[in-house]
């Protein structure tokens, strides 16, 4: 009994804080990425409120929760509130199956890594439905780039992380990284990495692949009509899938927790913060390709170099016996 | 009266032969045609200015920008004068035709460096005129303004509405009777009625504007892209005919940013309307005050000394570089990339450090005077000047390799917005947007003014006529710009700041205490203004955008009688659809990044 207890705590306590610090880092992260962003343009980013400006995240949750609740009366509503959530809703989701650590995890599936590819396609619902229920043009515009570009990244998404299935010998992402004791994948995986990360920047709309918000072009792209909290679910869902996909590339590529001297959770920490910067330094450097570019380089640069990466991996697992 | 040639003294320039070159080409040719008799008015020293019957307008101007050699290939502006409440109109000889409205067009040839002006008089009983659209398809806008803002009407125009008032508005504002200040009025108020018809009065209705709803494949999407919109640069407003993301067709609409500058100037004196001009092209701060002020300076026949010349152009050179630094942040900005804009407007910030030591103020100095500048340039400017024009090179050097080596800022610019020379010209393109064509012509060089003639540069072309040559031609330009300042530092005349002649504004103090007539002389130019004699004038400059000028009117009076401002910019828009068509929204923003305005520049 007392074992069951404990383990049934021990469960819960896991699946809180894993979600949790989920959401906090990632409000964490609008701050972080503000101050990084303006490191890297000569300009102070928010330093104002609180310690090195850290309570502005505090100062701008308050702003959201406290701004009105408001539906335009063209919306479809019932669709409209429903949007936002479910990003929230799958991208946390996406979480659990994540080891962090030998002993920090929500749950180890066998098919751990189609969960995550499951949840991550389920997310683009939330900004094509709420495209549409907002009755705007920009937003409808927003929500057929983004059904286009989800789907036509995703199929290359999964493709590149075969490889890593094939060395691994498994879907569970606790064995891919045990697997990876002797050496990171990383290495003979460098190309499914690279295309990994174009599509977790693709799945989770960041520049230079953030078409469906584009603010130059569409205003706000599938969120103009968004506001208040409802925006902000937007908002935190974006961070949290930058915090997800940051999280599976040190997983299957970077030997997740393993690495010397630190604590696990520790080299797992390090290893997605600097996924993270990389994420933001990348929107601080790049302009963003035309939408007929974007779907161009999918399926004809990517997909094909995803296609050969697979086929490369497993001709030479095959000649290896 | 037309018909009756008369003599028209030129100032003595370069730019005299270009001119009496053309009127012998006129006279020969209309000794043989009859439909091309004219009359020169002979009081005008900036430019030959032809009256025409209204009858033979599309005859006389088809054959000047087909028919004569070296031809008048550019309409560089159409315009109205409101001539009812004229008192000095010239006499005997000189006596202008009897008028109520006087339609005026400036061409312009590139081979012959010159301008010219044509003249139609018009009876207040009717106000008509063939529409020259089918000539100028830059017209269409123009003549929309002239029949907006004084009730002209052009016949055969293929949409005659209004463009920069709302389509409700009463009357037309640059005509004498109308008011100029809300004031003169009764107080206004929004009654929800009121509210509604307004905005009824903004609906795009496709129809209006000859486009289908639907084709044959696919229902056509209207998106109304402004005029609040975060890359349209201001309130501009552009209705697009989409299916999917595909540009069918484009109609811009501008107006928004109106604030009857033109009219303010009938009531500013001369002198207090020069920081209304800083306010043209925001951008451009002193670079606004040349062209007027060179107007009146001929106008009055005031010669500025060389040292008030030189940091003029100075300081025109500094604006351009401050107009050209905003220009390639928000074009990498508009593109999605998003730091470069915040490293120009430091540097901007740098360079506004460097005007603020010389003028006092940042963006719209106000610095220019009728007849020199405000002050003698500050101990130490050297220094600042020189620590600026050292250090921006490398920041540029810089910005190449983010900006414009940048591989998908090259997919996304190269090819997009194609123009070439001779659809340039066609609508009345000027400034960067028409070298990026390959032609190198910059009015600096071919007639110089303000003594552009003492200075080295180059004019740099580039023969893509798309976004990304538009681009390039103006980070090339700001190189250009850095060698004139460095030749003004190392060259400035020693001299005064600021003319003796009695018309400068404000004038000098220094003899006031002495004599009578000087005292009053100030007192006068600093309570009423100065009196400009009577006569009219127009002085073009390449100011950061394209070519800029004030043509003014002065009726011997204490402000203008009429002050026409042609900028740049308002061609430039009126150019969207034919940049756009078949390309996607992506496209138009890059487009629309590559052209540079400003909507003050635009609606003035």
């Amino acid at each position: 009994m007392n074992t069951g207890h404990a383990d049934i705590a021990m469960t819960l306590l896991n699946i809180f804080g894993v979600l949790t610090t989920a959401v906090l880092l990632t409000a964490l992260l609008t701050w972080g990425e503000r101050r990084l962003l303006g490191f890297w343009q000569d300009r102070p980013g928010p330093n104002r409120v609180g310690p090195f400006g850290l309570m502005q995240v505090v100062a701008d949750m308050i702003k959201l929760f406290f701004k009105e609740d408001f539906i335009p009366r063209f919306a479809d509503a019932p669709v409209f509130l429903l949007a936002p959530t479910i990003v929230m809703a799958t991208t946390l989701l996406a979480f659990v199956v994540v080891p962090f650590s030998p002993a920090v995890g929500v749950i180890d599936m066998h098919i751990g890594l189609l969960f995550f590819l499951a949840m991550s396609a389920l997310a683009v619902y939330s900004v094509v439905l709420g495209a549409y229920a907002s009755g705007n043009k920009y937003a409808l515009l927003g929500g057929l780039r983004a059904a286009a570009q989800t789907v036509s990244y995703e199929v290359f998404m999964g493709l590149s992380l075969m490889g890593v299935v094939m060395l691994a010998g498994s879907f569970d992402l606790r064995s891919i990284v045990m697997a990876q004791e002797n050496g990171w994948f990383l290495l003979p995986q460098m190309l499914g990495c690279a295309i990994f990360l174009v599509a977790g920047i693709a799945e989770s709309h960041r520049l230079p692949l953030d078409l469906p918000e584009a603010e130059h072009e569409l205003t706000a792209g599938f969120h103009t009509e968004y506001s208040g909290m409802k925006f902000g679910l937007f908002f935190v869902g974006e961070y949290l899938s930058i915090l997800l996909i940051s999280a599976l590339v040190t997983t299957l590529f970077l030997g997740g927790w393993l690495g010397p001297w630190l604590p696990p959770l520790v080299w797992f920490a390090l290893k997605t913060f600097a996924l993270v910067c990389l994420f933001i330094l990348l929107r601080a450097a790049l302009p963003r390709p035309r939408y007929d570019q974007l779907m161009a380089f999918g399926w004809k640069v990517m997909l094909p170099l995803a296609l050969l990466n697979l086929v490369v991996t497993g001709s030479v697992l095959i000649w290896r016996g | 009266m037309i018909g009756v040639r008369a003599k028209s003294r030129f100032p003595a320039s370069a730019y005299r032969d270009a001119a009496v070159a053309f009127m012998q080409d006129l006279a020969r040719e209309s000794d043989t045609r009859p439909e091309l008799a004219y009359w020169l008015q002979p009081d005008t020293p900036d430019m030959p200015t032809l009256w025409i019957g209204e009858a033979q307008l599309l005859e006389f101007l088809r054959w000047l920008k087909h028919g004569i050699n070296r031809p008048f290939a550019m309409l560089y502006d159409l315009s109205a004068i409101d001539e009812r409440m004229r008192l000095v109109r010239g006499e005997r000889e000189a006596a202008q035709p009897a008028s109520d409205f006087t339609v005026v067009y400036h061409l312009l040839s590139f081979e012959r460096d010159l301008f010219i002006r044509v003249k139609v008089p018009l009876s207040e009983s009717d106000l008509r005129l063939p529409s020259i659209t089918p000539l100028w398809p830059a017209a269409n806008w123009y003549e929309r303004e002239v029949w907006d803002l004084f009730g002209i009407d052009f016949a055969g125009h293929p949409h005659l509405t209004r463009i920069m008032m709302p389509q409700t508005w009463q009357g037309h504002p640059l005509r004498k009777d109308h008011h100029a200040r809300a004031t003169e009025v009764d107080p206004f108020s929004l009654s929800p009625h009121k509210q509604q018809v307004e905005q009824e009065a903004l609906r795009f209705r496709p129809e209006d504007w000859g486009m289908a709803r639907a084709s044959e494949e696919s229902e056509f999407l209207f998106l109304n892209l402004g005029p609040n919109h975060p890359s349209v640069h201001g309130v501009f407003r552009v209705a697009l005919q989409l299916d999917g993301e595909r540009i069918v067709d484009a109609v811009p609409d501008i107006g928004y940013h109106h604030r009857g500058a033109e009219k303010m100037a009938e009531r500013q004196a001369w002198h207090s309307y020069l920081p209304y001009t800083d306010r043209i092209d925001y951008l451009g701060g002193v670079m606004n005050n040349l062209p007027y002020v060179l107007a009146l300076e001929q106008l009055a026949g005031i010669d500025v000394p060389e040292r008030a010349q030189t940091v003029r152009i100075m300081l025109c050179e500094f604006f351009r570089i401050a107009s050209h630094l905003v220009f390639y942040g928000t074009f990498a900005q508009d593109l999605g990339q998003m730091s470069p804009v915040f490293y120009m407007f430091e540097d901007r910030e740098k360079l506004f450090g460097v005007i603020e030591a010389i003028t006092g103020g940042r963006m719209h100095p106000s610095w220019f005077r009728i007849g020199g500048l405000a002050q003698d340039l500050p101990n130490g400017w050297e220094q600042r000047v020189r620590a600026f024009i050292d250090y921006l090179p490398a920041r540029l050097q810089e910005y190449e390799g983010m900006v414009l080596r940048n591989a998908i800022v090259r997919k996304r610019c190269r090819g997009i917005g194609v123009y070439d020379t001779a659809a340039a010209l066609e609508w009345g393109v000027t400034g960067p947007g028409l070298r990026a064509t390959g032609l190198a012509w910059d009015l600096r060089k071919r007639r110089p003014y303000s003594g552009y003639e003492n200075f080295e540069f180059d004019i740099p072309a580039f023969d893509g006529g798309d976004s990304y040559d538009r681009c390039r031609v103006r980070v090339e330009e700001m190189h250009q710009s850095l060698r004139i300042i460095r030749q003004c530092l190392q060259h400035m005349p020693a001299g005064d700041y600021k003319s003796d002649h009695p018309l400068t504004t404000p004038p000098r103090k220094a003899r006031t205490m002495e004599d009578i007539e000087t005292l009053i002389q100030h007192f006068l130019n600093n309570s009423w203004g100065p009196v400009m004699p009577a006569g009219e004038c127009c002085v073009p400059v390449e100011a950061t955008k394209g070519l800029n000028s004030y043509q003014i009117i002065s009726d011997g009076n204490t402000t203008a009688y009429r002050n026409r401002i042609r900028t740049p910019s308002f061609p430039h828009l009126q150019m969207i659809p034919q940049m756009c068509r078949d390309l996607s929204v992506s496209d138009l923003i890059a487009i629309i990044a590559s052209i540079d305005f400003v909507m003050a520049d635009v609606d003035r």
